[in-house]
């Protein structure tokens, strides 16, 4: 009992390295972040500009709610990127630095060093997300009176278990392919939200798109979080009980597809500097 | 018990059994046959069948030229790789089979640092000894004392790595290794590319590792006089297959040598400069 304590105190100190390492990081390259944090508040302006942009052209929407739909749409976008980026680079950050060797040697278990990530990208993701919305919301000049915060902050935390899993998916991919998986990680962000309704209704989807969007998790975080915001809704069991059961599946089956990818490396030698 | 005591305490093998025991081990990989067409494929062996063991406390030094399969056989006992064939133990672990708690054992040098750059050393160490399970107040004062006892001036850990010259971050290197008490050091050429003064730090470092952590090393080098000076017994490695393991003057008595490079010259018909003069060998770089 004591040593199975013992060794789990071991994992959750390790956990907390992956989290500490990802602060120092952060700080050497706030610059950088603070650049990115720049384009993601101009492609969310470009996104949600296109409400003004509708009645400009004649058409008869109610700007203000259209407003915000979209820059919901936008903030989810880029949280779920954060949540994705970080996840992927677990993997390609340590091998560019040439790390990745003694990382892997270490007696770490995968999902305590795959966590460690998920935690700090939830975290840093929050606080961009919140200031994305901040920003836009400021520079539109819109009033959410009946907005539920805690509400729609609740759900994303929610969903981000989800996230997380599907995003331990894409973390392997840097280990199959080193040259182009990081990026094919961005091709499983953006299918993910084509089918959820990012910017439109899941309604508008083909019939067999509309049917995955019931496996995907941004589908019922996106929709909670619009009812909290827009209308002031409570946490819909509805949107809560999805998010909870695709999360006990989703991180399972993620951290087995990691480990068929890690045997793969193993097994042809793709667990190195240079790939 | 004390923290840094329980952390050293979780992973202390028994002293009855041998510290590396490897039986007919063999790694392969697949790679193109351009000679054989486009698609075709070839399996290689890196690791060709290979058996040794080594006492707890001994240092073993293997020579071979690039592509000889000196860092697939670091990389197999670091649980880096799976094997194809046979068997590897350290300390009676199985190294495929429990890489945890081999883990737990080993530690390397390799002849590249490989630190996050723009991290200071000392990020870069406490960053390493989470992952096994030392907690920060033990790294705050553990890893001063470390960085000293290798040579470091402490008072540079907290610039960052992209400043430090080669031999500096290979004394960092070091530090970690040292940082989790491994009872097997694995090190992978770890003084190539070094200034002399910087080459006799990391030799120094060996043999204290050997004498105050009664560690067992295994040496990977291309410098003959280094295994020599350093080693118990030294083997030859040659296209994947170790071909003798012995002290250096046995090593020079069986080829009536005088030096270990006519030695190793005797033993694998090739010098060390003649390596990569055959396409094989070529091919062999690649993943050896």
């Amino acid at each position: 009992m004591r040593a199975a304590a013992l060794t789990m105190r071991h994992q959750l100190i390790g956990l907390g390295g992956v989290v500490e390492r990802n602060v120092y990081l952060t700080r050497r390259y706030i610059w950088w972040d603070v650049a990115f944090m720049v384009w993601t508040i101009a492609n969310t302006l470009t996104i949600v500009f296109i409400a003004k942009g509708i009645e400009a052209t004649g058409g008869s929407i109610d700007v203000g709610r259209t407003t915000t739909t979209l820059l919901i749409g936008g903030v989810v976008w880029a949280y779920l990127g954060i949540i994705f980026e970080f996840l992927t680079e677990t993997v390609a950050w340590e091998r560019w630095e040439g790390t990745i060797e003694y990382t892997f040697m270490a007696p770490l278990s995968r999902a305590m060093h795959l966590g460690g990530s998920g935690v700090f990208a939830v975290l840093y993701g929050l606080i961009r997300a919140t200031l994305l919305f901040i920003v836009v919301a400021l520079f539109f000049g819109l009033s959410m009176p009946n907005a539920n915060f805690v509400g729609a902050l609740v759900l994303l935390l929610i969903a981000s278990v989800s996230f997380f899993g599907i995003g331990m998916m894409t973390a392997v991919l840097p280990l199959i392919s080193p040259e182009k998986g990081a990026q094919l990680g961005f091709v499983g962000q953006g299918m993910l939200l084509v089918v959820s309704g990012v910017y439109y209704p899941v309604s508008v989807l083909p019939g067999w798109m509309e049917w995955i969007s019931t496996i995907s998790p941004a589908t019922y975080a996106l929709r909670g979080i619009r009812a909290a915001i827009l209308d002031g809704a409570g946490i819909a069991w509805a949107d809560v009980w999805p998010l909870l059961v695709i999360g006990a599946c989703s991180i399972p089956l993620g951290l087995w597809i990691f480990s068929i990818g890690e045997r793969y490396a193993k097994k042809h030698g793709k667990l190195k500097r240079s790939g | 018990m004390s923290e840094v005591a329980e952390v050293n305490s979780v992973a202390q093998p028994s002293r009855e059994v041998a510290a590396v025991e490897v039986r007919d081990l063999r790694k392969e990989f697949v790679r193109r046959d351009k000679k054989a067409g486009r698609f075709a494929r070839k399996r290689r062996a890196a690791i060709d069948g290979i058996s040794f063991t080594m006492a707890r406390g001994e240092c073993v030094a293997i020579l071979g030229q690039n592509g000889s399969g000196k860092s697939t056989l670091v990389r197999l006992l670091s649980t880096l790789l799976l094997h194809d064939g046979g068997s590897a133990r350290v300390f009676g672990h199985d190294v495929f089979a429990e890489p945890r708690a081999v883990q737990k054992l080993v530690n390397r040098v390799s002849v590249e640092a490989s630190f996050f750059k723009k991290m200071s050393a000392g990020e870069n160490l406490h960053y390493a000894a989470r992952f096994y399970g030392m907690a920060p107040k033990v790294t705050r004062v553990q890893i001063p004392e470390i960085l000293s006892r290798v040579g470091f001036p402490v008072d540079r850990r907290t610039e960052p790595m992209e400043n430090l010259s080669r031999g500096m971050q290979q004394k960092v290197a070091l530090a970690r290794a040292l940082l989790t008490s491994p009872v097997l050091l694995l090190l992978d050429e770890p003084t190539t590319g070094l200034d002399p003064r910087s080459k006799l730090e990391v030799q120094q470092f060996i043999h204290e590792m050997r004498a105050k952590h009664d560690a067992t090393i295994l040496l990977c080098t291309h410098d003959l006089d280094e295994a020599e000076a350093l080693a118990d017994r030294i083997g030859i490695l040659d296209r994947g297959e170790l071909l003798m393991l012995e002290p250096a003057e046995d090593l020079k008595r069986r080829y009536g040598a005088e030096t270990l490079e006519q030695a190793f010259f005797a033993a694998t018909g090739r010098t060390f400069e003649d390596e990569a003069a055959e396409d094989d060998d070529e091919e062999r770089e690649v993943f050896a």
